[in-house]
């Protein structure tokens, strides 16, 4: 496959969002725009001009009319998709980290980093119908467990019902999302080793995968927080995404970025993994960023998939068609 | 429109022409063939070329139906906005890759994985120690999965010194020392050098040329290690000699793939 490049941010990317169609990719990257594109092609639509520092992650409404971004500006901000215009946004005291639209678009949960005096925490907000109704009172907010330490995702479970949060201190927990109480948490036995970096859930919510910095990739019941399958790499993992089409996952990463220009560029490993979910194999890898892989996702089609760097680039690959009859 | 070219056609005198004359009707019609099964359709047109030679023109299209979105089709004509509404801004943004990326495979498809299982059970764990990461029965050296970091940080002098505390059967032999080499030397009688093969040659090709004369043991094309081209001689080797001289006598000076072999014993390796 010839993938496509795109070059719109001139910082690392954060995090890579396909819409419920599949025709349009999110980027979001460090400098301070998060970018549209057409996922066939690759052309820039437009650019989200706003915020006024890192963006950190993003979600679109299901009829991508809407987009929600967290910012290190300690902002999130309401978008509309089309007009690249923000209409509203939600203030904290600390940078946001991630945010995630709960099935139907009414709620949203935004997760704020630890800073100064204040702890991590996890905020619902209720996302009004018509945008003038917006305001920004939390439904709402759960005060992390992990205090000091970063949450890093945090994502609705089936039915909106819980929410599954992950982040630095390597335990995953579920919530529930009525009464801000924990259900569960992942013991030591089967959890992290290391801070967890990403978090994808399936397409039909059954079952997520988090990737972390002890160069695992795990995949867990959605409902039980059971552990189901393990991943290993040879390098920390910043990205992982499940495939709609195929039983595959895709896990990227790569030398901490810090460590690239000390060592030789064959050392930094900084390939697309994909990996049988069912086997645990390791399929193969996609090769092409110069920098650690910061984000993925796999179109709903699951014909394509585009990763992140932190070299600034976006890469859109779609796949040959003999992806689609690989034989372990 | 029809009825009136057909009407000139009829009372058409080459001398009432003037230069300029539409000539169109004189050609025949546009023809459509297909769209076949797999989408292929061709349209055959006739014109006139600038010289006024009739130039056939075959356009051939292929013909792809796609289930789009309603609203994904409407998203394709919106508008540009924020740094994208400036049309500069936007060149040399999204580029195609020149480079062919496949997804690379672990192992070559269809073998098994028959990776040495670490360690557990095996007797003898605890002296497999890891020479970079010096962690003890988890792994031997060559599976490090450090190894490239810890290997290409660690400098030489480091390396040498540790190796004589490893045990003594883990350091290197190279294969021309260690013992019952002797036996193990590829056998270098009845060999047969062939110059002057063309590029795309290569070793099955060779043997294919080679076994009507007899058991080939060996076929091999050098092939370049920088360029992976070959560079342009092989080596073919017989069971038995009469063979390989049967071979020479009948191959040297044959044509092969447009170029003349040269066909002669290989010369003895001085050892």
């Amino acid at each position: 496959m010839r993938p496509i490049l795109m070059k719109g941010h001139e910082r690392p990317l954060t995090f890579l969002r396909y819409n419920r169609d599949g025709d349009l990719l999110f980027s979001c990257a460090k400098d301070h725009t998060p970018t549209l594109w057409y996922a066939d092609n690759g052309e820039r639509l437009g650019t989200y001009r706003g915020h006024n520092g890192a963006v950190w992650c993003c979600d679109i409404s299901r009829d991508s009319s809407r987009l929600i971004t967290g910012s290190a500006d300690q902002t999130v901000k309401l978008w509309d998709v089309k007009s690249g215009k923000p209409y509203f946004t939600f203030k904290f005291g600390s940078p946001a980290r991630s945010v995630d639209f709960a099935v139907g678009d009414k709620l949203a949960v935004i997760t704020s980093d630890p800073f100064m005096e204040r702890t991590s925490a996890i905020h619902v907000k209720r996302i009004a119908e018509d945008p003038e109704d917006q305001v920004a009172d939390s439904v709402l907010v759960l005060q992390s467990p992990e205090g000091r330490m970063r949450i890093n995702r945090a994502v609705w479970g089936p039915l909106n019902q819980t929410i599954v949060s992950g982040g630095e201190d390597a335990v995953i927990r579920i919530w529930d999302a009525e009464t801000g109480k924990l259900l569960k948490e992942s013991n030591e036995e089967d959890g992290h080793k290391k801070p967890i970096t990403s978090l994808s859930k399936s397409a039909d919510d059954s079952h997520f995968i988090t990737g972390s910095l002890d160069k695992t990739a795990k995949l867990w019941d959605m409902r039980t927080l059971t552990l189901i399958k393990t991943y290993t790499s040879n390098v920390p993992v910043n990205a992982v995404s499940i495939s709609p089409l195929l039983d595959h996952v895709v896990i990227g990463g790569g030398q901490d970025a810090s460590a690239v220009t000390t060592t030789d560029h064959r050392a930094g490993k900084f390939e697309a993994k994909f990996y049988d979910k069912i086997l645990q194999e390791e399929i193969g890898g996609v090769k092409g960023h110069f920098g650690p892989i910061n984000a993925l996702a796999f179109n709903p089609d699951g014909r394509s998939f585009s990763s992140g760097g932190e070299d600034g680039y976006v890469r859109l690959h779609h796949f040959d068609s003999d992806y689609f009859n690989i034989r372990i | 429109m029809a009825i009136d070219s057909m009407q000139r056609s009829e009372n058409f005198r080459w001398g009432d022409m003037e230069e300029e004359d539409d000539l169109d009707f004189l050609l025949p019609g546009k023809q459509v063939i297909g769209p076949d099964e797999n989408g292929v359709k061709k349209v055959i047109e006739y014109k006139f070329n600038d010289e006024g030679k009739k130039v056939k023109f075959t356009t051939t299209i292929r013909v792809e139906k796609r289930t789009l979105n309603k609203r994904a089709v409407e998203r394709r004509s919106w508008d540009t906005f924020g740094d994208a509404a400036d049309e500069k801004g936007a060149i040399g943004l999204t580029m195609r890759s020149t480079e062919e990326i496949h997804l690379e495979r672990v192992r070559p498809p269809g073998s098994k994985a028959e990776e040495a299982k670490p360690s557990e059970d095996k007797p003898g764990s605890v002296l497999m120690v890891c020479r970079l990461c010096l962690k003890k029965g988890d792994h031997w050296t060559a599976r490090c999965p450090q190894k490239d970091l810890l290997s290409s940080m660690d400098n030489p002098s480091t390396a040498e010194t540790s190796t004589p505390t490893g045990p003594i059967n883990d350091a290197y032999v190279p294969p021309g020392k260690r013992s019952g080499a002797e036996r193990m030397r590829r056998n270098d009688e009845n060999s047969v050098r062939v110059n002057n093969l063309s590029e795309d040659t290569r070793e099955p090709d060779l043997r294919e040329l080679f076994e009507p004369f007899g058991a080939v043991t060996r076929a091999y094309v050098a092939i370049d290690k920088t360029t992976n081209m070959s560079r342009g001689f092989g080596f073919v080797n017989f069971v038995s000699r009469e063979d390989a001289q049967r071979a020479i006598n009948k191959l040297d000076g044959y044509g092969y793939d447009n170029l003349i072999l040269r066909v002669e014993w290989a010369p003895t390796r001085t050892s």
